[in-house]
């Protein structure tokens, strides 16, 4: 748009269609009169531009805010530095390039402003996070629980084994009821199909956008309430519901990745269609289903709102899911540090940073897995190198041929 | 047209040749047993609100229906209990519609950013297209108690500048009136915790839909000369505009059911909220977090009255969205 509008173009002569008989003249290349500004160009001098905006919307910015209207905070100062750039951006933009240019840097501008917005409160967090709870962390936290531990204490007092101990039963007892549903539903979804295909894909949408308190009301309403006990179980049964969206939709994305070749050649071989999935399906996504049941686990870690009203917390070792209350890593977190204690505040603390390390490590540990696969699908996909692509070949032979082949030799023999 | 009529040749029925599929018993078990799984998850969505209304039964029969949704107190002392979700409807509106006012635009620009201008690698050697897809989801996955506890400690003070210009120069609009100078535990500081928190459901959705823009109008776009700008404006935008409100609406139901964070930074008030810039407020998930197990069995059927009514209003909005995301897929497809 910006170049192209009222350049005058030196176009080769072309005298085709006069009737003449003489072949046309090669046609000279098209050549434009002057070289074109495209917006996506970025000079040394347009980052210096960038930053004179910058410099002197902080400027104005800093004599208006602080020294003539005598406002404060940071946040009210960052807000009119972004909004005076962007209009100054805009304008020298404009002055400069005209119109187009402006715009689409004014865009660009404002796009990444939104970003770094975005990514500002993780960063804060993280930081925050570490900041208080690193101090205060000792190996007491892991070996004791709050067990005796008063308002008077002092703060290094106190552990959340107890905690620990709850929450990764919880987890482990979620996953193994929830991932298994959820794995079959996504291949019913993907594999098998049928009339509610649609119907039952809304829904599993819908059900991941349920909140999380949701999930320990109804576990208290058709559990706690009938065996009139809280446990770890109930907890468990309240986050597999939770996970159970969350890693169908995941799964279900990764089968569909899968080659349909695999299928069809398993298919063409006579493998029954429980055997395709099962030899052929999952195991070229395994890593994919990996990372999408991590994924559900990292997130089902640190859902608070449920346990409230089924694992109902504890201060001393419960190691027993299936009886009595037991505590749990993020209830620890919820209960402390409302409390005006120290010894509370800093318990809330520390075991926030050991929970989020948790959700960490667990989320990179899934991203890694992710990205070999991704790679290795890539390669799968680039059929022209065959030394890469027979990498699934082979593993298809190893798996479904295997059997057949055997078979036939059997038969072979004299 | 001849007088004699050709020979009519005798009618034939085409009956298409049925194919008969057989399976094998494996393989029937398999479709079965699958098809079991898929049929429980949408049973665990109609038990959640068949035994929530049964358990809730004796809150309903004591303030009947109408009653219960608009009686703004929440008393279980006395003789005469009364209570109600009013102002906790009202309240959990009002936080989502904040929410939403900060989340969607820090949203799409970051999808735009992620998808339209991120640079693959930055520098040569940063992939900042993935690092920040990473940093998104990673968002997504940081627990709510971790967001409440900053914002309880972190946000909230440093939002009580804006709190204090907004009641100054603003108070012409409704809600930003304040009697007592105190700008802690707000709606607003609720809502802005509360936007931050879905602004990665909404991020990952819209960059998923923008990236299903077709590649081959966005090219003609941009053989055309458009700028970077226009092939967003009239390009992306189009195609992407039913994707996003779905994506929207996810994000709207998220704020809905949002518990824990905004249970931590509100003090729970029961009346009306007439504004958002003083301590107060209401909404119906940290209700139930923090007056759960008081108020003996009618209060803990009235907690369960009020999570019916924060079900079905999430349900709707979550099929709603679920339904214009399952549409736009197929349209893709």
């Amino acid at each position: 748009m910006t170049t192209l509008d009222s350049v005058p173009l030196e176009t080769g002569e072309n005298p085709a269609g006069d009737g003449s008989g003489i072949p046309p003249a090669p046609p000279r290349p098209r050549t434009l009169s002057y070289k074109p500004i495209r917006p996506r160009d970025f000079k040394p001098s347009d980052v210096g531009l960038l930053l004179a905006a910058a410099a002197a919307a902080f400027s104005i910015i800093w004599i208006v805010f602080d020294q003539l209207t005598l406002l404060s905070g940071e946040f009210g100062f960052v807000v009119c530095w972004a909004a005076v750039f962007l209009l100054l951006y805009w304008f020298v933009n404009f002055q400069l390039y005209g119109r187009h240019v402006a715009i689409d840097r004014f865009l660009g501008a404002l796009v990444t402003f939104g970003a770094l917005c975005m990514m500002t409160p993780l960063v804060l967090l993280v930081v925050y996070v570490f900041v208080k709870g690193w101090p205060l962390l000792s190996w007491n936290r892991f070996v004791q629980t709050q067990q005796g531990v008063g308002p008077l204490s002092p703060a290094s007092k106190g552990g959340f084994a107890h905690a620990i101990v709850g929450t990764l039963e919880q987890v482990a007892l979620a996953a193994i009821m929830g991932i298994p549903i959820a794995l079959l539903t996504a291949v019913f979804l993907n594999e098998v199909g049928g009339k509610i295909t649609g119907a039952i894909r809304v829904v599993v949408t819908a059900m991941s956008g349920t909140p999380a308190i949701l999930a320990g009301v109804f576990i208290y309403s058709i559990w706690v309430l009938t065996v009139k006990e809280y446990s770890g179980f109930a907890a468990s049964m309240a986050l597999a519901i939770l996970l159970l969206p969350t890693v169908t939709r995941g799964t279900e994305e990764v089968l569909r990745i899968v080659h349909n070749d695999l299928r069809e050649a398993s298919a063409a071989l006579g493998a029954p269609e429980w055997r395709t999935v099962w030899s052929v399906v999952l195991p070229t996504a395994r890593s994919g289903l990996v990372t999408s049941i991590l994924l559900g686990i990292a997130v089902s870690i640190g859902e608070t709102a449920p346990l409230i009203m089924t694992v109902f917390g504890a201060q001393v070792m419960n190691a027993n899911p299936f009886r009595n209350p037991q505590a749990a890593l993020p209830l620890v977190v919820y209960q402390e540090i409302k409390l005006p204690q120290a010894s509370a505040v800093a318990l809330g603390y520390t075991a926030s940073l050991v929970l989020f390390i948790l959700v960490f490590t667990i989320f990179v540990l899934a991203r890694i897995l992710g990205s070999n696969w991704l790679q290795g699908v890539a390669r799968g996909r680039s059929k022209s190198d065959g030394n890469d692509a027979s990498d699934i070949e082979e593993d298809l032979m190893s798996t479904v041929l295997a059997p057949a082949m055997s078979m036939d030799r059997g038969d072979d023999r004299p | 047209m001849s007088t004699i009529s050709p020979p009519q040749p005798a009618p034939v029925r085409h009956t298409p040749l049925k194919l008969t599929v057989s399976r094998s018993r494996a393989d029937r078990v398999y479709r079965r047993v699958t098809w079991v799984a898929a049929v429980s998850t949408f049973i665990i969505l109609v038990l959640i609100g068949v035994f929530l209304y049964l358990r809730a039964r004796p809150a309903f029969e004591h303030m009947g229906y109408w009653g219960f949704l608009t009686t703004q107190v929440w008393n279980l002392s006395g003789p005469h209990p009364t209570f109600g979700v009013g102002s906790a409807l009202v309240g959990s509106i009002i936080l989502a519609v904040i929410a939403l006012i900060i989340a969607v635009p820090v949203s799409i620009c970051t999808a735009l950013f992620i998808n339209e201008y991120a640079p693959r690698k930055l520098f040569g050697f940063l992939p900042l297209k993935g690092l920040l897809t990473s940093m998104v989801d990673l968002m997504a996955a940081i627990p709510s108690v971790i967001y409440g506890l900053w914002g309880f400690f972190v946000l909230q003070s440093s939002m009580k500048g804006l709190s204090r210009w907004l009641s100054d120069h603003m108070s012409f609009v409704p809600g930003f009136k304040v009697q007592t100078p105190v700008y802690t535990s707000s709606l607003l500081i609720a809502g802005t915790l509360v936007g931050i928190m879905i602004m990665p459901i909404i991020t990952a959705l819209c960059r998923e839909v923008f990236s299903l823009t077709p590649n081959g109008e966005r090219e003609g776009a941009l053989s055309l000369g458009a700028s970077r700008a226009r092939v967003i404006r009239d390009v992306v935008f189009p195609f992407s505009k039913g994707g996003m409100i779905g994506a929207i609406m996810l994000g709207l139901g998220r704020a809905l059911g949002e518990a824990i964070a905004v249970s931590i930074i509100i003090s729970l008030t029961f009346s009306a909220p007439n504004h958002l810039l003083q301590p107060g407020g209401n909404s119906i998930p940290a209700l139930i977090a923090d007056r759960f197990g008081s108020g003996g069995k009618l209060g803990a059927a009235g907690l369960l009255a009020a999570g019916l009514v924060l079900f079905i209003m999430t349900l709707m909005v979550n099929l709603v969205a679920a339904n214009i995301v399952a549409r736009q897929a197929k349209k893709r497809a």
